[in-house]
C-alpha cells in the first residue's frame, strides 16, 4: 500500500499554514519575506503561490518510477514502499545530476555551504512510517492537502470531479505524469496556470537512459571479442608478410598518399 | 644523457621570443588560483552564477563534455595503428595518447570543482547504481585513466630507462588497447546518454533518442581534427617537419567522420520533425546554424582537394572543425537547456577563469611533456623497443619517421615535403 498526497486547489485559500508546518518538521527558518518566495529552494521545500483567484503548491512529487532515484550515481533516492521518495544526505557526492534530470525541477542545493546537501520534501517519511499523516496536510485548516492511500486518493479526487464536473478542470495532475506521482492535483484552471511543468511524457522517465545503459554489457562484449578479432588478423597477415618478405601493409607515409582516405593501404 | 643538452633550438628561442603568450598565461593562471581559494572556502554559490533550476554550468559543459571529447583523438588512433595495424600513424600516436591522457586528468580536476562534496568522489566505487549514467560514467572515467596512464607510461620508462617496467607494460598492451577503445566508446556515448532523461528540457534541435550514438562520432572527429591541430603546432613549436601526408590523409578522414555525423544529424532531425524549428528566428537557432556551418565548410573543403598543397588550409578545418564540436555540446548543455526552460545563466567569471586556467594548464604539461619525454621522436612500439638499442634516447634520432621505412619511401616523402 503506497501513499500519496492529494492537493485540491480549489480548496486552498493561500494561508501558507502547509509552508509554516512544513519549515518546523525540517527546522528551516521561516518568516514574511520567506513565505513570499515562489520556488522552491534549500530553505523553502514547499511553497504555495498565488494566480490570480486561484492557488498553486510546489513539492516533491514523489514520482512512482523517481528520475531522481535512476540518476543518482551513489543511489541516494530511494523510492519506498510507503510511496515517499526518500533522500541520504550521507551518500550524496554533490554532482547535481538529480536537479538536473527532475522534470519538476524540485530539488535544491545548498549553494552557500562547504558541505552541501540536496534538499527536497521527503513526504513526512518518518512520519508516515509512524503512521501520522504529513505535517502539511496535518496543518491544512481546508483539507487542501490530504494524504492517505494513493489508491483512496484517487478516486476521491475521480469523486470530486464527477459531482461537480464545471468547478474543476477535468484532469488529476499526477495520475500520468512522468508515468505517475505520489502528489495529486485538482484545479479549476489547466495546471500550467498553477506554475506546473506542462509538456511531460506520461511516462516514467528512466527507461530513457536504460535504453541506452542496457547495450553496455553487449557493447564490451561484442566490442573485445570483434577488436581482438581484427588485431588477430592484422596482426597475423604483418606476421606473413615479414615472413615472406613482403613490405608490411600500412607502413609508409608517402606511396599511401595516392590511395584513398581510410583504406589504411591494403591493397 | 641530460635533458639540458636535447637540442630544441627553434622550441627555447619561440617560447623566449613570445613573452606575451607567457604572459597571458601567467594573468591566467593567477585568476585560477584566486578562483580556486574562493571555490574552496566560499563554496559554488560564491563561484558561479548556477541555479536550483540551472545546476549544470560551464564546468559540465565545457570542462567534461568537451574535455572528454577533445581526448577522443587517444583512442581513435590507438584503434587506428594498433588494432588495424595502420602503422604509418605510429609516429603522432604518442602525442594523441598524451592529449587523451592529459585531457581526462584535467576532467577529473574539472570535477573535484564542480562536485559540492569531491571529497566523497569514491562514494561511485562502493556504492553503485547501475541504472545511473553518471555512474557509468564515473567508471568510465576511472578506468579508462588507468588505461591511458598505462599507455603513456612507455613514455616515462623510455626515459628513465626503465627496462623492466617497460616490457611488463608492453606485454600486455594489446589487451589495454582493446580495453581503452571499449571504454571509450561507451564513456564517449554516455555523455550524450546523460541528456536522454531531460525530453522536457532540452531544445528539440538538440534532444534526441541518437543522442549517444551522435556524441560517439562527433567525438572521433574532433579526436581527428585534434591530431591534426597538435601535429601542426607541435611541428611548428618543436621546428620538426609536419608529417604532411599522414596529416592529410587525416583531414580526408575528418570529412568522412563530419559527413557522417551531419548525415546522422539532419535524418534525425527530419524524422523527428524538428527542422521546423530550424525557421524560427531565435537566438538558440542561431547557435543551431554557426554548429552546423563549423562542421559542414571543413566538410566541403577537405573534400574539395583545396588543401591538397595548403597545410594551412587543413589547419584551418581542423580548428572550425573542434569549434564546431565545441558549440554542438555547448548547445547541448546550455543553449538547449536554456531555450527549454528559460532558466538564466551565463558563467561567473571565476567558472571562466578555471576553465581557461585547466585548458592552459593542459597546454604548459603537454609541452612540458613534450620537451622531456620521449612523445614525438621515440621510436615505433612495441615491435621495435623490443629489439635492444632502439630507444629514441639511444639512437638519439629527432624524425618521426617509421624505421621500417625504405629509403625509397622516405625519399619520396621527403620530395612532397617540399
Amino acid at each position: 500500500m503506497a501513499n500519496a498526497l492529494l492537493y485540491d486547489s480549489t480548496l486552498c485559500v493561500g494561508c501558507k499554514a502547509c509552508e509554516t508546518a512544513c519549515a518546523e518538521r525540517w527546522k528551516l527558518p521561516y518568516n514574511d519575506r520567506i513565505g513570499e518566495e515562489t520556488v522552491l529552494s534549500d530553505h523553502k521545500l514547499t511553497a504555495v503561490t498565488a494566480h490570480g483567484e486561484n492557488f498553486g503548491r510546489r513539492m516533491c512529487m514523489h514520482c512512482e518510477d523517481p528520475t531522481c532515484a535512476s540518476v543518482c550515481p551513489v543511489g541516494a533516492f530511494e523510492k519506498t514502499k510507503l510511496g515517499p521518495v526518500t533522500y541520504d544526505a550521507s551518500k550524496c557526492i554533490g554532482c547535481r545530476y538529480c536537479m538536473f534530470a527532475c522534470p519538476f525541477q524540485v530539488p535544491a542545493y545548498e549553494w552557500g555551504s562547504l558541505a552541501p546537501k540536496v534538499r527536497k520534501c521527503d513526504q513526512c517519511y518518518d512520519r508516515q512510517m509512524a503512521g501520522k499523516m504529513t505535517a502539511c496536510s496535518e496543518a491544512c485548516p481546508t483539507g487542501a492537502t490530504i494524504s492517505g492511500e494513493r489508491e483512496a486518493m484517487i478516486a476521491e479526487a475521480r469523486k470530486r470531479i464527477s459531482e461537480n464536473p464545471s468547478g474543476y478542470y477535468p484532469r488529476i495532475y499526477g495520475l500520468e505524469e512522468a508515468g505517475g506521482t505520489s502528489m495529486l492535483l485538482l484545479s479549476k484552471v489547466p495546471f500550467e496556470q498553477l506554475g506546473m511543468p506542462k509538456g511531460l511524457p506520461n511516462h516514467a522517465l528512466p527507461p530513457l537512459t536504460w535504453s541506452a545503459l542496457s547495450y553496455v554489457p553487449d557493447i564490451a562484449a561484442v566490442g573485445s571479442v570483434l577488436l581482438g578479432g581484427v588485431y588477430w588478423i592484422t596482426h597475423r597477415r604483418e606476421e606473413v608478410a615479414l615472413a615472406e618478405g613482403r613490405p608490411p601493409i600500412g607502413r609508409g607515409g608517402a606511396q599511401g598518399r595516392r590511395e584513398g582516405p581510410g583504406e589504411g593501404g591494403r591493397s | 644523457m641530460t635533458t639540458s643538452a636535447m637540442p630544441f633550438p627553434r622550441a627555447a628561442s619561440w617560447w623566449r621570443r613570445i613573452t606575451v603568450w607567457r604572459l597571458i598565461f601567467y594573468a591566467i593562471m593567477s585568476a585560477a588560483v584566486y578562483a580556486t581559494y574562493l571555490r574552496a572556502f566560499y563554496g559554488l554559490g560564491a563561484v558561479t552564477n548556477l541555479t536550483n533550476a540551472f545546476p549544470w554550468g560551464v564546468w559540465i559543459g565545457f570542462d567534461v563534455l568537451c574535455g572528454v571529447g577533445l581526448a577522443a583523438g587517444g583512442f581513435t588512433l590507438v584503434a587506428i595503428v594498433h588494432i588495424f595495424h595502420i602503422k604509418r600513424y605510429e609516429p603522432i600516436l604518442r602525442p594523441a595518447i598524451l592529449t587523451a591522457f592529459l585531457g581526462y586528468v584535467l576532467v577529473v580536476v574539472a570535477l573535484m570543482f564542480d562536485l559540492g562534496r569531491p571529497d566523497r568522489i569514491w562514494h561511485a566505487l562502493v556504492m553503485w547504481n547501475p541504472r545511473s549514467v553518471m555512474f557509468e560514467v564515473a567508471w568510465c572515467v576511472m578506468l579508462y585513466n588507468t588505461v591511458l596512464a598505462l599507455e603513456f607510461a612507455p613514455a616515462v620508462f623510455e626515459r628513465l630507462q626503465w627496462k623492466r617496467p617497460l616490457r611488463v607494460v608492453q606485454a600486455i598492451s594489446i589487451p589495454l588497447v582493446i580495453a581503452g577503445v571499449i571504454l571509450s566508446t561507451l564513456h564517449q556515448s554516455s555523455l550524450g546518454s546523460l541528456y536522454l532523461i531531460v525530453p522536457s528540457k532540452l531544445h528539440p534541435l538538440w534532444y534526441s533518442p541518437l543522442l549517444p550514438l551522435l556524441f560517439y562520432v562527433s567525438a572521433i572527429s574532433v579526436g581527428l581534427a585534434m591530431t591534426i591541430f597538435e601535429s601542426w603546432h607541435s611541428s611548428r613549436a618543436f621546428g620538426k617537419q609536419l608529417e604532411w601526408p599522414l596529416v592529410m590523409r587525416l583531414g580526408r578522414l575528418l570529412a568522412v567522420v563530419l559527413s557522417v555525423f551531419l548525415a546522422m544529424r539532419f535524418m534525425d532531425l527530419s524524422r523527428r520533425h524538428a527542422l521546423t524549428y530550424a525557421l524560427e528566428q531565435r537566438p538558440e537557432v542561431w547557435l543551431f546554424y554557426l554548429e552546423i556551418a563549423l562542421m559542414a565548410i571543413p566538410v566541403a573543403v577537405l573534400f574539395s582537394g583545396a588543401v591538397a598543397t595548403r597545410p594551412k588550409l587543413l589547419y584551418a578545418c581542423s580548428v572550425s572543425a573542434i569549434f564546431g564540436f565545441i558549440t554542438h555540446r555547448l548547445n547541448v548543455s546550455v543553449t538547449g537547456i536554456q531555450a527549454m526552460t528559460g532558466a538564466p545563466y551565463f558563467p561567473r567569471w571565476t567558472e571562466i577563469a578555471i576553465t581557461l586556467g585547466l585548458v592552459a594548464a593542459g597546454f604548459a604539461i603537454f609541452r612540458l611533456a613534450a620537451k622531456y619525454l620521449p612523445v614525438f621522436e621515440h621510436e615505433a612500439m612495441p615491435h621495435a623497443a623490443k629489439a635492444p638499442g632502439t630507444i629514441a634516447h639511444d639512437t638519439g634520432q629527432r624524425t618521426a619517421v617509421p624505421r621500417e621505412e625504405t629509403p625509397e619511401e622516405a625519399m619520396a616523402e621527403v620530395r612532397e615535403r617540399t
